[in-house]
């Protein structure tokens, strides 16, 4: 087979905010049917070199060929013009309006008015060439995330993409949807079109790409030619710079149970309620909760730390039954918590970091007394933290919200583990996390089990979960439809619970 | 009370509720437009006055009734165009730089009042839009002399109905209009300007504000005071949320406000018993109130409505 030219061609790509190189003279081509895998940690860059390519940018220096053509892109609609399709990780779809709109939206119409009938039948013969099929009348706000995101894929194609950019597209995905993303990405490659897939799961990129680029700090630290036969410790060494050695969990002395939810049922709020669920966390063990995204881990979670009250069961906390259901009570009872979302949730982004880092325990004599707070305490505190868990930022009193993602978890962290809780709750403890920070996390943890606190995991990293946890339960539709011990659970047997495909066990 | 019901199914009663809904489905249009695409706008006031000024001021001078309109369009889209370079361009706080705008084009409308046409004894005033019966149609029993023997200004806002519904549901400018209310970001990543739009779409809204204006000083009162529009903006700001951001629902609710309003005009006049006049006129303000207080519960607006779009922030 002859090899065909390059698609499109970057070539000497810079780019600079301030005194940071974003991109350094990074090159990267595609070839018409190759799907490129886009690696690299956070921060080394990804996210700028496809805004340049998307027209969001404007490069330093640096050139951009499409099909051996020069060509400039400095907005999105030069981009679509040039037929380059972007899948952003967070979706750019109106929720209130129909599928179809969402399509229509940019397009020309016909004589002045919306023309409907070439939009269906466009996305007909789009849904038959590669089976993304779609119900065009429905609102965007009532397809899963899973057709949302066909959705976007749809609408690249629908403006006639030979090129398609997936930022982290496997992330809103349960297993079996990754399959059918799969699936439709190389039936799009064998029709010729040039697939760009950025990813940080190895073993994702490894079954799907072609080729691979690997940036770090700006600049393209490798290629891997051939994924398929290269190692995920290989390409993470190529990202990270250093060899990545997984956290090695020891052998599990589990104690006593240390919070124990006996039939929590849940009714009247939005969003997946809970459905009899029991289970037990002992002393020194960490317990993953798996399951396809709004399956019911967010209530769980609120009940866990007393932000919504059960209509039936019970609950106890170091053999403690709560009572209230609140966020103190739990909190005196001897639970830590990081939520899930640390921008709303977590902390308040507007405020100093160690404001934020000391709210939860803000009324404690340690940090206020007479109804007045004790800053200097407070200052003292956040300082300590600082130090002992290398948060990287100009000082305590930082604005929270400029931190980054990684440091921001660790300042969580400090805050719940400073306190020596009996159970911590988790909810996706390294979602957007690079393999470092996420490292750090992990072995925090682990420190924790071992001085035996009881752990949960909320994740739907599964393989994160598979390396971590003792035993996993599974989440689906409000209940616990099994519990396995990690030494059992593969990907395969969780991803089949996950879809509730298994019943009880 | 039998006297007020009778009085309800005359054809006087009904062209008065057409009358009087006229303006505000014009204003409530018009607002509509710009917090579909994402901007309130509380200027509408203060846009009102000012163009109910100019146009009158325009007709005044020229002796042209549609040369004073199209002054107050202009006048509309001009200060339309203000308010979009605070909330759209540089992205203000749209409640701060909306009460800005009507306050200054109150204080702008009173300044110029005064400086063309002085202190006098006797308001002046104009030879208004006169009513013009369609031919067949005006025949049509009771709802032919109510609704076809109007002011022009009224058929002008009878089209504009379905003309707004069908640009915003029907035409690839109307989509974006929607689009960039609901998700600029998803606008801007299928090539449309949001910045653009929504300074199309609140222009277009001071436009309609414009002729609300124009058909208060040049129709119905003929005068200009500084009374003229004594919150009919505020209450088209209620009636986009009572419509529900929707062109026939928002006609309908100016519709049904006229109603309430007519109504109370009516039992001012038959003066039911020793109840001041003064309470008669708080009625359409307390249907506005209930009206809101139940409909917005279920009103969702615009995802974006208020948020400013940066293209850089992601």
């Amino acid at each position: 087979m002859p090899t065909p030219g390059p698609l499109i061609e970057m070539r000497g790509i810079t780019k600079s905010f301030g005194a940071v190189k974003a991109n350094e003279a990074v090159d990267l081509s595609v070839a018409p049917g190759e799907i490129l895998g886009l690696l690299g940690e956070n921060g080394a860059g990804k996210t700028t070199l496809m805004n340049v390519l998307f027209g969001a940018y404007a490069p330093d220096a640096g050139e951009i060929l499409i099909q051996g053509q020069k060509v400039r892109i400095t907005s999105s609609a030069d981009a679509l013009a040039a037929g380059i399709g972007m899948v952003h990780q967070h979706f750019h779809l109106a929720p209130r309006l129909t599928v179809l709109e969402n399509l229509l939206i940019g397009i020309p119409g016909k004589s002045g008015r919306l023309d409907r009938a070439g939009g269906l039948a466009r996305l007909a013969e789009i849904s038959r060439q590669h089976g993304l099929t779609l119900d065009p009348d429905l609102p965007v706000s009532a397809l899963s995330v899973g057709e949302q995101q066909r959705l976007e894929i749809v609408k690249a194609l629908f403006r006639g993409a030979k090129l398609l950019i997936l930022d982290e597209p496997t992330a809103v995905l349960a297993p079996r949807e990754v399959d059918g993303l799969f699936s439709a990405l190389r039936s799009m490659a064998a029709q010729g079109l040039g697939i760009i897939f950025i990813s940080h799961k190895l073993n994702e990129v490894r079954a799907l790409t072609h080729r691979c680029t690997v940036l770090r700090l700006g600049r393209v630290a490798g290629r891997v030619d051939d994924p398929a036969n290269t190692t995920s410790a290989e390409m993470a060494q190529l990202m990270c710079g250093h060899e990545i050695v997984p956290p090695a969990r020891g052998p599990s002395t589990p104690g006593a149970a240390v919070l124990t939810l006996d039939g929590i049922s849940t009714s009247k709020h939005s969003g997946t309620v809970l459905r009899d669920v029991s289970l037990a966390v002992r002393a020194g063990e960490i317990l993953g909760i798996a399951g396809v995204s709004g399956n019911g881990q967010r209530a769980l979670a609120e009940v866990i730390s007393g932000v919504r009250a059960p209509d039936a069961g019970q609950m106890t906390i170091a053999g403690q039954k709560v009572s209230r259901f609140s966020p103190r009570e739990v909190q005196a009872l001897g639970l830590g918590r990081i939520p899930e979302d640390r921008m709303t949730t977590g902390l308040v982004t507007n405020l100093p970091l160690a404001d934020s880092m000391v709210l939860p325990r803000i009324g404690t004599a340690a940090f206020s007394a007479k109804g007045l707070l004790k800053p200097d305490a407070i200052r003292a505190f956040a300082e300590e933290q600082i130090k002992a868990y290398d948060i990287r930022c100009p000082g305590p009193m930082t604005r929270a919200g400029a931190l980054s993602g990684g440091n921001l978890q660790k300042a969580l962290l400090a805050r719940e583990l400073a306190f020596d809780p009996k159970v911590l709750i988790v909810s996706q403890p390294t979602r957007g996390l690079d393999i470092g920070a996420a490292r750090f996390i992990h072995e925090k943890f682990l420190d924790m089990r071992a001085k035996g606190c009881g752990i949960i995991v909320i994740g739907e990293d599964l393989e994160e979960l598979l390396v971590l946890c003792d035993r996993i339960a599974v989440m689906y539709e409000g209940r616990i439809v099994g519990t396995l011990d990690s030494a059992d659970a593969t990907i395969a047997r969780l991803g089949l619970l996950m879809t509730g495909a298994e019943g009880h066990s | 009370m039998s006297a007020v019901f009778e009085q309800i199914f005359q054809v006087g009663f009904l062209a008065a509720i057409i009358r009087i809904a006229t303006p505000l489905a014009l204003a409530t249009l018009g607002e509509m437009f710009s917090e579909r695409a994402g901007v309130l706008n509380l200027g509408i006031e203060g846009i009102m006055l000012l163009c109910a000024m100019t146009g009158f001021t325009a007709t005044s001078l020229s002796g042209s009734l549609w040369l004073g309109v199209l002054t107050a369009v202009l006048t509309g889209m001009l200060m339309g165009a203000l308010h979009a370079l605070f909330t759209v361009a540089l992205g203000l706080s749209q409640h701060v730089c909306g009460i800005g705008v009507t306050l200054f084009s109150s204080g702008l409308a009173y300044f110029l009042y005064r400086l063309i046409f002085g202190q006098q004894s006797v308001p002046p005033s104009i030879k208004g839009f006169q009513t013009v019966p369609i031919p067949i149609l005006s025949d049509i029993p009771v709802l032919g002399p109510a609704v076809f023997n109007q002011f022009a200004l009224v058929y002008v806002a009878i089209i504009a109905i379905p003309l707004a519904a069908f640009v915003l549901y029907r035409t690839p400018w109307g989509l974006s209009v929607r689009m960039v209310g609901e998700n600029p970001r998803a606008a801007d990543s299928a090539g449309v300007s949001v910045i653009a739009t929504r300074f199309q779409a609140v222009i277009l809204g001071g436009a309609l504000m414009g002729l609300a204006g124009a058909f208060l000083s040049m129709a119905q009162f003929n005068a200009f005071t500084f009374g003229v529009v004594s919150g009919r903006g505020w209450v088209a700001i209620a009636l986009v949320v009572f419509g529900r951001w929707d062109p026939w629902r928002s006609a309908g609710a100016a519709l049904l406000f006229a109603f309430v309003d007519a109504l109370q005009l009516r039992m001012q006049a038959s003066g039911l018993g020793h109840i001041p006049y003064e309470a008669f006129l708080m009625l359409p303000f307390i249907f506005t109130i209930v009206a809101m207080a139940v409909m917005s519960r279920n009103a969702v607006a615009p995802s974006a409505l208020l948020k400013p779009f940066r293209r850089e922030e992601r």
